[in-house]
């Protein structure tokens, strides 16, 4: 199928070469805007458009001024900081809750297995404004609203699915009589997890936490809500940006962030192959 | 052979019956998988189950009136709305008291807002009054009912006291009614004049967008999908990170992409003046529209079309297309027969996927949107946020939120939420 076969007809030549066009297409439609935000973020002038000093690739067209703009400008700085101090403490509890959650759930016998998936994966499903309205009413009644603890909380209900699907998905491929094994020598069920089930099922929590962490440090629609000025994130901070005046710092920002997400995918796809490579080793 | 046949149950080691056993080891078993399970379970319950059972409820809640106006809404108890005749002395003497207490505690503009959702104009009859009554002597200064028309002449007008007496429940259909642009009047529920109508019109559009931008996913994911699956391996595994980039990508970073993109002043009209295709004085309005909200949201839920697709058809084999066709089947008849009804469960599975995430959108539209291109969500955050109307932005809540769950609903039968995969 992939390649064209010698005998193909001049019409299945035609159409061979311009689906490929046309797949080459919708590849640079998706890419595209990704990547033309990382030279105009090298702009020399506040414009949002390639200059004609750039398009000359003249070193005066570019420069570095938006990058020292973000490092050196308080808000954004301060927005920075607070979504590195909210970001990771919400993967932490995700993370904790959601794999003892996901390893009760793959568990042979487990009562009202479904309903449970079901409220556990809600905050997925529900659309972000409802979750978003909820949560400002209801913490605001328990005096979370606008504090660090109710954004960390918030954004950790957030993150949940994406533990429980990655970590459930691990632990389809876990051979059971591993810890059975290990009971048989002796081992009590806490050593069983952290030596013999945990390092197996570690690439999958990995994940998890990183699908956790990005879901946090990207949300904006819930800490709208339930954050209040002191827990400004990023996200926030270029929602502001774009509403209001858009200023080119956001590009520096924005090439900042696809770095990141370059990174995060990687370490991803690594983490899913080498499960995929101890997952194969495994006698199923 | 016979020494094994026992007559009664069989034993266990400790001698209790097997059968005992097994159903206590099950038990435990249970026990042991719910008590991971819990700690979880109750945080999901408390943090987010509970917010969201909390704002649907205030989509039916309508006991401000009651408590504001107690006396007020007894003594109206009697009163007969189809007449014509005002309520009598009574009624007026109650609302004068509980107008007075109200006023004490501020709380009557409270009730004031709550009124003027259902009857524009309530608000001021009930400021202006609360204002000046503070000063009366309700007990034994009557008149009240002459007294109270003199301090407001609102009070004469039969309508207001026939949507004190229609709203005065502890629940309410109201808000939901407004939400489909109805209204609960004496006589029932009635339709909006049609220049009052713009919830219907904006669910509307939010389903049709929805609709336009799942379309153009599966017009654009599936020979990207087909492409990937058919391709060896690794080329395709290269190939992938292109998909899988964009997903990856904070979504504000991409709806700023596009807001730069599009602008008139942007990079992609540059291109287009530069091209020739559009003059220089008539650069194309690709933003702050329906347009712009149609390019941005497909583009950011292209990915969640393609990986359902693609990992359904990596599973459709290429021999029954091959066989299709050396039974004299054409290459459309072979797509069209064969291959296409075996990749239909991914183009379902993408479909409401991106359905349920773009009916729900709200940051994306708020940004690249003007105002022809936002959806139900920017309506429901101008509620909770801005206007302050609670109860009509929850019932346009709870409405989406039935359609997410149907559609929710459908896609767990069709492809089970234990098989979406994630990267």
């Amino acid at each position: 199928m992939s390649a064209l076969p010698p005998y193909a007809t001049t019409g299945q030549r035609v159409w061979f070469y311009s689906f490929r066009v046309i797949c080459g297409l919708i590849f640079f439609f998706l890419i595209a805007p990704i990547i033309v935000i990382i030279p105009l973020s090298f702009n020399a002038q506040d414009f949002f458009t390639f200059t004609p000093e750039m398009l000359r690739l003249d070193p005066e067209g570019y420069s570095l001024k938006h990058y020292r703009d973000f490092f050196s400008n308080d808000s954004w700085q301060s927005s920075m900081w607070n979504s590195l101090k909210i970001a990771p403490m919400a993967t932490l509890v995700s993370v904790t809750f959601g794999t003892l959650a996901a390893i009760g759930l793959s568990q042979p016998h487990v009562p009202f297995r479904r309903a449970i998936m079901a409220i556990l994966i809600s905050p997925m499903i529900v659309p972000l404004i409802i979750s978003a309205a909820g949560m400002y009413f209801f913490y605001s009644r328990i005096g979370l609203q606008g504090t660090y603890l109710g954004v960390v909380l918030a954004h950790a209900a957030l993150g949940i699915p994406f533990v429980i699907i990655t970590v459930t998905a691990t632990l389809v491929g876990f051979d059971r009589s591993l810890t059975r094994a290990a009971a048989n020598m002796g081992a009590d069920p806490v050593t069983t997890f952290f030596r013999i089930q945990m390092p197996l099922i570690l690439p999958g929590v990995i994940s998890g936490g990183l699908f956790a962490f990005i879901t946090s440090f990207d949300e904006v629609v819930v800490v709208l809500f339930v954050g209040s000025a002191g827990q400004k994130t990023l996200p926030w901070q270029m929602f502001i940006g774009l509403r209001e005046q858009i200023s080119p710092t956001i590009l520096a920002v924005a090439t900042l962030l696809v770095a990141i997400s370059i990174m995060l995918l990687a370490t991803v796809e690594m983490l899913r192959r080498r499960s995929e490579r101890l997952r194969g080793m495994s006698p199923s | 052979m016979s020494d094994t046949t026992q007559n009664g149950p069989v034993l266990a080691a400790d001698g209790t019956p097997l059968k005992r056993s097994l159903a206590k080891a099950l038990r435990m078993q249970k026990i042991r998988a719910l008590m991971l399970i819990a700690p979880l379970l109750l945080f999901i319950l408390v943090t987010f189950i509970l917010p969201v059972g909390d704002m649907l409820f205030r989509s039916v809640d309508n006991r401000i009136v009651q408590e504001v106006l107690p006396r007020t809404v007894d003594a109206l108890e009697s009163w007969d709305p189809a007449g014509s005749d005002l309520p009598d002395e009574a009624v007026f003497a109650a609302l004068a008291v509980d107008l007075k207490a109200a006023a004490e505690i501020k709380v009557h503009t409270r009730v004031a807002k709550r009124l003027n959702y259902e009857n524009p104009g309530i608000s001021s009859v009930f400021r202006k009054s609360g204002r000046k009554i503070k000063n009366w002597d309700v007990e034994n200064e009557g008149p009240y009912k002459e007294r109270l028309i003199e301090l407001n002449d609102g009070w004469a007008d039969i309508e207001l006291w026939r949507t004190i007496k229609t709203y005065s429940g502890l629940r309410t259909i109201g808000y939901f009614l407004n939400a489909v642009d109805m209204k609960l009047g004496s006589e029932g529920i009635e339709v909006r004049p049609e220049t009052e109508r713009i919830y219907n019109t904006m669910l509307i559009r939010t389903m049709r967008m929805s609709l336009i931008i799942m379309v153009s996913c599966i017009l654009l994911g599936y020979p990207v999908a087909w492409l990937l699956a058919n391709l060896p391996t690794r080329s395709a595994n290269m190939l992938m990170i292109l998909v899988l980039l964009p997903f990856w990508t904070s979504l504000l970073v991409r709806t700023s992409s596009w807001k730069i993109l599009l602008q008139q002043q942007g990079v992609i009209n540059d291109v287009l003046v530069w091209i020739g295709i559009v003059g220089d004085d008539n650069r194309l309005v690709l933003i702050n529209n329906e347009l712009g909200t149609i390019i941005a949201m497909t583009h950011i839920l292209l990915p969640f079309m393609i990986l359902p697709m693609y990992s359904v058809m990596q599973t459709i084999q290429p021999t029954y297309l091959r066989a299709a066709k050396s039974l004299g089947a054409t290459n459309w008849t072979a797509f069209w027969r064969v291959y296409f009804p075996q990749s239909v469960p991914g183009i379902g599975a993408g479909s409401i996927l991106c359905f349920i995430l773009a009916v729900g959108y709200y940051i994306t539209p708020a940004l690249v949107g003007g105002t022809k291109g936002t959806f139900i969500s920017n309506l429901i955050a101008y509620h909770i946020s801005s206007s302050g109307n609670w109860g009509l932005g929850a019932a346009l809540g709870a409405i989406l939120l039935v359609v997410v769950l149907l559609l929710y609903w459908v896609y767990d039968k069709l492809v089970g939420i234990d098989n979406v995969k994630l990267g």
